[in-house]
């Protein structure tokens, strides 16, 4: 383990991207998620035809499916996004669409009561919809939206099939120089072990610190 | 409105329903409905269950469309603008605002979990009417006393007995201090020896005087004694209406005798 521990800074290069990944893919898919979320459940036809075949469809492919087509796809429409920004895009379209999903089941169990009492004392519907109805769901929406971040974490290592030095990169790049392949990959193991046991640690509490009052 | 309505506008009837038509899809729920409610009157909403009264108060502040008629709270059409004799949807502003007027207590509470007592109470008066949040604080917490819950003003829904969780709801609904307010089978929900406590507050209410209340309810004892008229409901119209006395005791139609005998032959319910 010590081969490991002496290539530290370039593994390090690597999980930064990773972490850099991660952190724009999350914001990313959970906005437009629960945008696409909302309008699964308050669009028009005509919206929520739209919303449901794109969530249908990337749900129905697997991921690294999803990154060829819009890495060799944009390059054959000549659009000129750089490696970073396809796999950003193609990690987003996937996360938005479960995240969609995630919304429309948390917010639609929401009973229908609430609206009522909501509408009747005069609100309108967006600050219905953000006071009275994200709230309650929130707490409902965190345990599949941790799931789903710690998802996203691990899907960015598919960043490699895009030629980006994402830390599985690093980590495979450093083995095959070393040529100690079992100590570096047990150590990638425990590197994403650690972050994704982290990622659900911050749910749980921030879980815990949502539902407060909320009826269980 | 007529030409002799506008000239005595200060005097047209409170809530008017006027032939209205409601379809869920091909079901065809309200056949023609009139009704007219004047300011401070209470009246109460009887029939059996599929008759549509549920279905018209909630058509009186706009949660759910109606097809056909006119429904006006204190002048204003309800839910649509009239464009050359035919409804328009209204924009969704004008509907609020009308909303705020009519408030709604609901058979299943529908106080909101993540809040306590006092903000369930305080927050259409600071988010809808723009009160302030001391003032709709000192407010909300007079109308908590009045229901009888002054110390629970902390409390969460989920802490509160269905009785108490009601007149919560009911304290929400004055917090507003609308023109109406519409009870929709409020105690229905409830465990029997809780339904007094409601019908309590309700009482007083009607009895206070200026509160214009429309109360669709099975508790016949309680709207022969509130209520300043009874209307009895079936099949989507309205069947008879009057005094309680003379709707309650005095039946003049079979269905309304049939629906009554329900309630004293079967001892479902106390006798009238």
């Amino acid at each position: 383990m010590d081969v490991v521990w002496d290539n530290r800074f370039l593994l390090w290069q690597g999980l930064k991207y990773t972490f850099r990944l991660f952190g724009v893919v999350v914001v990313l898919g959970t906005v437009m998620g629960t945008i696409f979320g909302l309008g699964l459940l308050y669009g028009n036809r005509v919206i929520r035809g739209v919303l449901r075949a794109y969530v249908d469809i990337v749900r129905g492919m697997p991921l690294i499916v999803t990154i060829f087509l819009i890495f060799y796809g944009l390059s054959a429409y000549e659009v000129n996004f750089s490696p970073f920004q396809s796999i950003v895009l193609a990690l987003s379209i996937f996360s938005a669409a479960h995240m969609a999903e995630i919304v429309r089941g948390s917010v639609g169990s929401i009973s229908a009561g609430q609206t009522d009492a909501a509408k009747s004392l005069g609100l309108t519907f967006w600050p219905r919809v953000w006071s009275v109805i994200l709230p309650q769901a929130g707490p409902i929406m965190m345990g599949p939206w941790t799931n789903l971040a710690v998802d996203i974490f691990k899907s960015t290592s598919l960043a490699i099939l895009v030629s980006q030095a994402d830390f599985l990169f690093s980590v495979q790049k450093r083995a095959i120089a070393e040529r100690e392949y079992l100590a570096f990959y047990l150590a990638a193991i425990v590197v994403y072990f650690v972050c994704c046991f982290a990622i659900s640690q911050a749910g749980a509490w921030a879980t815990r610190r949502m539902r407060v009052g909320v009826a269980a | 409105m007529t030409a002799t309505e506008t000239r005595h506008a200060s005097t047209h009837p409170m809530v008017q329903i006027k032939q209205v038509q409601k379809y869920f899809g091909t079901l065809h729920v309200l056949r023609g409905v009139d009704l007219d409610v004047q300011s401070g009157e209470v009246v109460c909403v009887i029939g059996p269950s599929g008759s549509g009264k549920t279905t018209l108060l909630r058509c009186i502040n706009f949660l759910e469309t109606y097809q056909d008629g006119r429904i006006l709270v204190d002048g204003a059409l309800v839910g649509y603008r009239e464009r050359k004799g035919k409804l328009a949807p209204a924009p969704e502003r004008e509907i609020a605002r009308i909303r705020a007027e009519t408030a709604m207590v609901f058979q299943q509470f529908n106080l909101f979990p993540h809040m306590t007592a006092l903000r369930n109470v305080t927050f259409g008066p600071i988010k809808v009417r723009k009160v302030g949040k001391a003032e709709a604080e000192q407010r909300g917490r007079e109308l908590l006393d009045r229901v009888g819950l002054a110390d629970k003003e902390k409390s969460y829904p989920n802490q509160l007995s269905g009785g108490q969780q009601q007149r919560v709801a009911i304290a929400r609904a004055l917090a507003m201090e609308p023109k109406v307010m519409l009870f929709d089978e409020v105690t229905s929900a409830l465990d029997p020896e809780l339904v007094g406590e409601v019908l309590g507050v309700m009482r007083d209410l009607a009895t206070s005087g200026g509160v214009t209340m429309i109360v669709v309810t099975h508790e016949m004892h309680f709207a022969r004694e509130v209520a300043d008229r009874v209307v009895f409901m079936d099949g989507g119209v309205v069947v008879e209406e009057g005094r309680p006395t003379d709707v309650l005791l005095n039946p003049r139609t079979d269905r309304l005798r049939a629906f009554l005998s329900r309630f004293t032959a079967s001892g479902l319910g106390p006798s009238i």
